[in-house]
């Protein structure tokens, strides 16, 4: 039996980017939309964010739109596997946060 | 106005720290070939430089939609030699590193460390079979000489890499 990845947490950089893609979104849109989500404390490599997008479009978890405006920058747009990969990610985040907080305690 | 140069560097990373000094006083690369670099004047810091080594030569399909997406992100192409390309970005519109994750650097530095061990491999063989050639004939010898100078030095850059590649993923083990 292969060994199983589908529990595994998602990077920062892909989980950023996959909340970005729930608008259509082209390549520096992406990057420009997780430096301001976080505050700027997250700020994607063209070519980490390249390599991204090409095994997210791999695993069908984002597609690439066809828009008339501009036709010249690839969008892209995530999928419903997609979709079903971030909640599954919240869902494990969330303990994450529950627990932390339970042994930690206060507000974060 | 334009500034010729005449500089050989092994080191990416240096010539990388070189370039981003040379714009920060307002000195701005237009154009590389073979140890020749193209200065033109620009606002000191105007630009930010890298250096990156590509899979394929920048003519390369796989290449060319690389680089076409780079530029749709405020990159500047500026010149290639070989599979090295320079890039550049306006210091304005914000920090411009290639790679901004543990993984993808690692992944990024092996694709240099491959380059490198191919590269000394080529210079080690070459430089010791004629330094063999050199029981009959001099010139081969101290031509063998020199490209297994050219040899070492490759390979204390790969050495360099190597490292790195090592704490990257040493680092990797406890965060992202």
């Amino acid at each position: 039996m292969p060994e199983s990845t589908e529990r595994s947490a998602l990077t920062e950089a892909v989980f950023y980017i996959l909340l970005s893609l729930y608008e259509p979104m082209h390549g520096y849109g992406i990057m420009q939309n997780v430096s301001k989500l976080s505050n700027n404390r997250v700020n994607l490599g063209a070519g980490t964010l390249y390599g991204a997008i090409n095994t997210l479009l791999e695993k069908t978890w984002i597609k690439s739109v066809d828009s008339e405006k501009s036709s010249r920058k690839k969008e892209y747009q995530i999928t419903e596997l997609g979709k079903s990969m971030v909640e599954g990610e919240l869902v494990r985040l969330k303990e994450l946060i529950d627990n932390g907080r339970k042994i930690v305690g206060g507000e974060i | 106005m334009k500034y010729v140069v005449r500089k050989a560097y092994w080191n990416p990373e240096k010539e990388e720290n070189w370039l981003n000094e040379m714009s920060a006083k307002g000195m701005a690369l237009t154009d590389y070939s073979w140890c020749r670099y193209v200065f033109e004047d620009c606002e000191k810091g105007k630009y930010i430089y890298r250096i990156e080594l590509l899979e394929n030569i920048p003519k390369n399909p796989v290449s060319i939609a690389y680089i076409k997406f780079l530029e749709d992100t405020g990159v500047e192409f500026v010149a290639s030699y070989m599979r090295w390309v320079y890039f550049r970005k306006r210091a304005a519109d914000g920090p411009f590193d290639l790679y901004s994750d543990i993984d993808s650097k690692i992944r990024y530095y092996r694709k240099i460390r491959s380059f490198w061990t191919a590269f000394a491999a080529m210079e080690l063989t070459i430089g010791f079979a004629n330094v063999l050639l050199g029981i009959i004939n001099s010139i081969n010898f101290y031509m063998g000489l020199f490209v297994l100078l050219v040899g070492f030095i490759i390979l204390s850059l790969r050495h360099n890499i190597a490292k790195k590649i090592k704490n990257l993923c040493r680092e990797k083990k406890i965060r992202e």
